[in-house]
Formats: structure tokens, sequence, C-alpha cells
């Protein structure tokens, strides 16, 4: 059977409206996984009204790609740890925008030969060529940095800024000339700026800002996808690519809101570099005036506590502590003690990071609360364990009117009465700006590795404690 | 005869309406699940595969125009798998009190 161009186009509709209730699922966990199987479905109609389209007919390089990227994408899928799920999402948008520019470039020299060219469907070819090959160097530079692959510190060089604007002003340039003539070495030029611009657009920024990036890489994957819909003159891509670009686009806002910084400042740079000393943390600590407190003394606490709240930070995934987190947990709860987990959006390397983690160690997303839930909570918290976090709750947000971090909403956990936080060494935050919480009289930092030491509390506390 | 509209127009319309419906819904996603629907969205974003096997069927555009598309399926469908089964695995870790 084959469909006609109508019916198509309804089959179109019904996983257009599938993907939307897909991701109105992710309202709540409670509805999300069915949300998922919509989208499946969704997609699942989408492609088998493509394949009984009068288009396509011939199926030998369809069937190898969809084989060959079912089991490549299945086995990534499944072997992926959670804490390297910035990793996988960055790779996978490179995929997209790498598809977006080989449907372009396809597109053109399957028209020209059949001499169907014309500037509007050209100028619509720039756009998805170009954003996809933004996007593919883009994410393979973000990917290189969340691996490790790459230094994940800010790389800034003179003239930077004059730079992508000349690039991309040629990319430009080149587009409008592509599209009025149809000049294949215009749209391989332009190609291969727009692939250059993807990298000197994101190797400048740092480590800590990869909330923003993936974010970011996330809307430009859609709005590739949307320019692609626009060249095929194809509305399910142009509708799924507008829904998953205002979804990155909106995700970008709330990260740098959580950060009071503006979308311009992160992807200009703006604050110092990750790097820092930290030999001898003790000695250092005592110096600046800071008290260095045993996993004891904090046990001493947390056991008779009526409530504990827990920050965790991007620190605890790179311990993986969030296993023995949530030994801690029940340990504690064993005795009566409320637990809370408090989440600050930008806490991790992509948006909800530190969600998954938790979620992933059989932590209930009840006991999970996000920064405008759980303020309120700190004052009536006996203790706040911050774990691997450090700017997220850094009083000089608010306090210090000359601190490069001012105005960022913060996790207020100096308002309990006994602040530990778990630190490798006494190496500033991100920021590199010095944590007042540190000087505070109800603060204690305990030091060593945050799952070494949380381990230590758990063994403590089935010790019989005190 | 009446003038005709043209077909990139109505193209547009869909555009900002569907960008209209994104903005919606993503608000109402709750904060816990933000890592999710980036796998999700990215998931879908792997709906340009739809135009790669356009591009990969069609016998007449020549090998290297098929050769092309068939790239544009291989990373497509990575993510489209890769991207659904990830989240699937993801929200299956999303549990309630007990």
């Amino acid at each position: 059977m084959e469909l006609s161009i109508n019916q198509q186009a309804l089959a179109y509709l019904l996983s257009a409206i599938l993907f939307i209730l897909g991701l109105k699922g992710l309202t709540h966990p409670s509805t999300a996984r069915r949300g998922n199987v919509y989208g499946m479905l969704g997609m699942l109609i989408a492609i088998t009204a493509t394949l009984m389209g009068r288009d396509v007919q011939s199926y030998g390089f369809i069937i190898a790609g969809v084989a060959a990227g079912a089991v490549i994408g299945s086995i990534l899928a499944a072997r992926i740890q959670m804490t390297a799920m910035p990793q996988l999402v960055a790779a996978l948008h490179s995929f997209v925008g790498m598809a977006a520019v080989l449907v372009g470039i396809g597109t053109f020299l399957h028209h020209r030969s059949a001499d169907l060219l014309n500037p509007v469907l050209m100028a619509e070819i720039s756009a998805g060529v170009v954003i996809g090959a933004i996007t593919f160097t883009g994410s393979v530079i973000a990917f290189g940095k969340l691996q490790g692959l790459l230094s994940g510190a800010q790389v800034k060089f003179a003239g930077q800024h004059l730079l992508n604007a000349l690039i991309g002003l040629l990319a430009v340039a080149l587009a409008v000339h592509f599209a009025m003539t149809g000049s294949l070495l215009s749209l391989i030029a332009m190609t291969l700026l727009a692939l250059t611009l993807g990298v000197t657009l994101i190797i400048p920024i740092g480590g800590a800002d990869m909330p923003v990036i993936i974010s970011m890489l996330n809307s430009y994957s859609g709005w590739a996808a949307a320019a692609t819909g626009f060249t095929l003159h194809n509305n399910l891509l142009i509708i799924v690519g507008a829904l998953v670009g205002c979804s990155g686009a909106i995700l970008s806002f709330i990260m740098c809101r959580a950060m009071n910084r503006s979308i311009i400042n992160v992807i200009f740079g703006g604050f110092g570099s990750e790097s820092g000393g930290g030999e001898s943390a003790g000695a250092q600590a005592a110096e600046k005036g800071v008290k260095s407190a045993s996993v004891e003394d904090a046990v001493y606490w947390m056991e008779d506590a009526g409530k504990v709240i827990i920050v965790p930070g991007y620190g605890m995934a790179v311990a993986q502590a969030q296993h023995s987190l949530k030994e801690l947990m029940e340990l504690l709860q064993g005795r009566g003690v409320e637990v809370k987990f408090a989440i600050h959006p930008v806490a991790g390397r992509m948006p909800g990071h530190m969600n998954v983690l938790l979620a992933e160690a059989d932590i209930p997303y009840d006991n999970v609360l996000e920064m405008d839930e759980i303020n309120p909570e700190f004052p009536s918290a006996d203790v706040v364990l911050v774990v691997g976090a450090n700017d997220v709750v850094n009083p000089a947000a608010k306090e210090d009117k000359s601190s490069p971090i001012y105005g960022m909403p913060i996790l207020e956990a100096g308002r309990a009465r006994q602040v530990y936080f778990l630190k490798r060494s006494m190496r500033p935050g991100y920021s590199g700006v010095d944590n007042l919480l540190f000087y505070q009289d109800n603060t204690s930092l305990v030091f060593g590795d945050a799952k070494d030491t949380i381990e230590g509390m758990n063994a403590a506390l089935k010790g019989g404690g005190h | 005869m009446p003038e005709a509209l043209d077909p990139s127009i109505v193209a547009l319309y869909v555009f900002v309406l569907a960008c209209f419906i994104g903005y919606w819904v993503v608000w109402g996603v709750t904060p816990s699940l933000h890592t999710p629907l980036v796998a999700l969205t990215n998931a879908i974003s792997g709906i340009v595969l739809i135009g790669a096997l356009l591009v990969a069927g069609d016998p007449n555009a020549g090998i290297v125009v098929q050769f092309f598309g068939f790239l544009a399926v291989l990373l497509a469908s990575i993510n489209v798998f890769g991207g659904f089964l990830v989240t699937h695995r993801m929200l299956s870790m999303f549990k309630k009190k007990k």
C-alpha cells in the first residue's frame, strides 16, 4: 500500500500530537514514562508513514542505516553511566546536527540534478546546513570538555569575539551568494565556516557553564531540524524542531536565571578559571579561620537531629557518592531523622543532573526538593550536609555587592543550625569566589573524598553511635 | 486565477504556532525531570530521520546523494533509539516513596 501525500500528512499530524503529549507527560514523574511511550509511538508512526510514501522507493541504504543506528543507539543507552549523561546528550546533539547538514547537502545535490532549485529553497538549505554544522562541532567540543578530552577551563584569546563575528558574517554572505547562484563552492565554504564557528563559539566556555551550553545546543539541534523541515516542506519536522528549539531555549533561560547571568554573558565569558591549589587543605583552612571537623563530629550532630538537609553538587557526581548518600539517608531515617535533598538548578553539568543521580540511587523523588521549595526549610534544619557543592550555597551572592556572583539565587544552607561541607580541598568554587559560608560560626569542613567521608559516617551510624 | 498562498508562508504559520505550544508545554515540565527532558527532546529531534529517509530512499538521486542519505539515516537512528531508550532508563529510576 502506498500512502498519498494527504494520508501521509494526516499521519504526521497524529505523530505531532503524540510528541506534544509526550513532552507534556514530563510535567510529573508519575506520567513521564507514559509520555516517553507517546514519543516512541509518534516516531514509529512518522517513520512508517514516510516509508510508505511515494518518495521512498529504494530500501537498501535505509535498512542498513536504521539497523546499524538501532544497534549503536541501544548499546549506548544501555551502557551509559548516569554520571556521564551530559556526554551522551552532547554526542547525540552532534548527530542531529550532522544529519541536518547531510540532509541539506543531499537535498541540494538531488534538486540540482532534477533542476528544481530556487532561491527560497536554497536559503532554507543554507539555514539548515549552517545551524546543523554549528550544532555538530559545538556539541563535539562540549563532549570533549565533559569527557575530559579537552580542558574544561575557559580558553580565551585576544580578538575572539571579533573572529567569531567575522566568521559569522562571512558565512551569511556566502549563504546569500549560494541562495542567489546555487554555487556548490559557496555551499561547501559556508559549511566549513559554520563548522569552524561551532568550535570557536563553544571552546572558550568553562566546564561549570555546561548546563547552559547543553541547553543551548539542545535548542540548536531543534532549530536545525526545523530548518530542515522548511527545506523539505515537511510540517512534522517544523513542528518537532520548534518544540525542541523552544525547550532548549527555555532551559538555557532557566539555567542563566539560576546564575543571575545573561546568555550573552555566558557565551562571551564572565567568571574566572576553575583552577586553584589545594595541598594541605587543613592547614590552609586553619590559616583562613575555617574550622575543620571529623566525621564523628558530623555524625554526633546528625544522629540526634530532627531534620537533615543534604545539598549535592557536581562533586557528588565526580565521587559517585549518590549510593552512599542513599544509605546515609536510610540510616538517619531509621533513627527518626527527617532527611531531605536540596537541588540548585545549576548543580551538576546539565539541567536536572542531580535529580537523575539521586533517582539512580533509589532516593524517592518526594525527598528531593527544588530551591524555592526547600529554602524556607533551612532555618528549621539541624544539620545541612553540603556534598561537593560550593557557589550555590555562598551567602556572598546575597550579602556582598562587590562579589561576581552577587544576585545569584542560592540555597540558604547557612541558616541551618550546623553546616558541614564535605570537601576535597580549600579550592574555591568554579566562580573563583571565596565562600563566606566557610567562615560562619556554625560551619565546619570535613576534608576528604565525599564518598569515603559518607561511608565513614555510615559506618559510625551503624556502629551504634555515641 | 486567484493568487496562491506561498507554501513557505504556511510553513511559517506552522512553525510559529508550534513555538507557542512548545513554550507552554515546556514551562510545565517539572525541574526534577529536566535531564529526561533534554534526552527526550534529543530523541524526538531524531525526526530529521524523516528527511534522511527521503534523501536515502530515492534511487534517482544518484549514489553520492544516497550515501549522504545513508549516513544521515545512521546518525538520526542512533538518536532515535539511543534517545528514547536512555529516557526510558532514566524515568524508570524515578520512584515514589514506598
